[in-house]
């Protein structure tokens, strides 16, 4: 193989063959080149970890009734404003916890705690996501009640996020108006993984140059199955359907 | 900056490998990061270079097999290589494809003594 770009023939490439029956424990090959190295076949997910936990997670949710929103987005979306308005609006009608995730200070979960909803900080130092691991002890010490609704606000971070699933039911991506319309095409794998876009922020339309009808052709271009929320939780405008489609999980 | 999990999750599940087979050192990691995996091979690369590894890993080589993108389109069944996620069926002109190759994140094999 080409040492300077890690091209090749296909046939160099590949050491061996994929075995015809499923094994169990390592396959050991004897190198030609060198009689005391071995070649052993592995085929392991590297993010296995990752998503063995959070199927176990997943599996935890579902039967305790407890539906999970992972909600991601650039840093200064609004994610905490909307969740404060959130939990403020349908307190009443859903039991909210919360699980608030930034590289350090705690000012997020003391917003979302005077709303009364039980949150849970984790500091990740200097992680820029959350993971299955993080959310499963992060669970267990905020003892989530059967039929609530877990909101996992992720670090604020278009990229890394979207590769660790966290055994969320839906995931959340918030753009708002302040930032590029074209942020789906920069950023496709996050609005590929997501199940639902809010834009938030609606009320600076007559500000800035965000064109909604663009923004919501590129998220779909990545993402056919994307729902959109246009909303300003600044002023409540368009915050009806959002909150409908929450009552809806129950 | 995810690619330093990534790393601590290849050598995690490579020493544990190793050391199960009575391996003195690892020589080669052998991995496929696919074309749409979003995994930055450069990254991926100086990660492993700044991590403390063991004795085992230390002069592990990282070989990485790029595996490109392929979809298949939902409307006409149509199958074509792509290199993002909002490509266009060549045929249909649809957007709805399922990528079906080209997000893999694997650890192939690794070579030891």
């Amino acid at each position: 193989m080409c040492e300077t770009c890690g091209c090749g023939h296909p046939d160099n490439n590949i050491t061996f063959r994929r075995p015809s029956h499923p094994h169990t424990h390592p396959h050991v090959h004897e190198s030609s080149d060198d009689s005391h190295s071995r070649v052993i076949k592995i085929e392991r997910d590297i993010l296995a970890a990752n998503k063995q936990l959070a199927e176990r997670n997943r599996g935890y949710f579902e039967a305790k009734n407890i539906k999970t929103l992972n909600l991601v987005s650039a840093p200064g979306s609004g994610k905490t404003t909307l969740l404060v308005k959130t939990i403020e609006t349908l307190k009443r009608d859903i039991n909210f916890c919360v699980i608030e995730g930034d590289q350090q200070t705690m000012n997020d979960s003391e917003r979302i705690s005077a709303t009364g909803a039980e949150v849970i900080q984790i500091n990740t130092g200097n992680g820029c996501h959350l993971d299955a691991d993080m959310i499963n002890k992060a669970v267990k010490k905020l003892n989530v009640p059967e039929n609530s609704v877990l909101v996992i606000e992720n670090v604020g971070n278009l990229v890394c996020p979207a590769l660790f699933d966290l055994g969320e039911a839906y995931r959340v991506v918030i753009m708002s108006v302040t930032e590029g319309d074209d942020k789906p095409l920069k950023y496709p794998n996050m609005f590929h993984t997501s199940d639902i876009c809010l834009i938030n922020k609606t009320d600076l339309l007559p500000y800035v140059d965000f064109d909604i009808a663009k923004a919501k052709e590129y998220a779909l271009k990545a993402n056919h199955h994307l729902r959109f929320f246009e909303i300003s939780a600044k002023t409540g405008e368009g915050m009806n359907e959002w909150f409908d489609w929450l009552r809806g999980l129950k | 900056m995810h690619e330093l999990s990534i790393t601590m999750n290849i050598l995690n599940i490579v020493e544990e490998n190793a050391i199960d087979l009575n391996a003195k050192t690892v020589h080669e990691i052998e991995i496929d990061i696919g074309e749409l995996s979003g995994v930055d091979d450069d990254a991926l690369q100086f990660a492993m270079q700044c991590t403390v590894k063991s004795e085992l890993l230390n002069h592990a080589l990282l070989v990485i097999n790029k595996i490109p993108a392929k979809a298949r389109c939902k409307t006409c069944n149509h199958e074509f290589d792509v290199s993002d996620y909002y490509a266009e069926c060549p045929e249909c002109h649809g957007f709805d494809n399922d990528i079906y190759q080209g997000k893999e994140l694997k650890i192939k094999s690794i070579t030891i003594d």
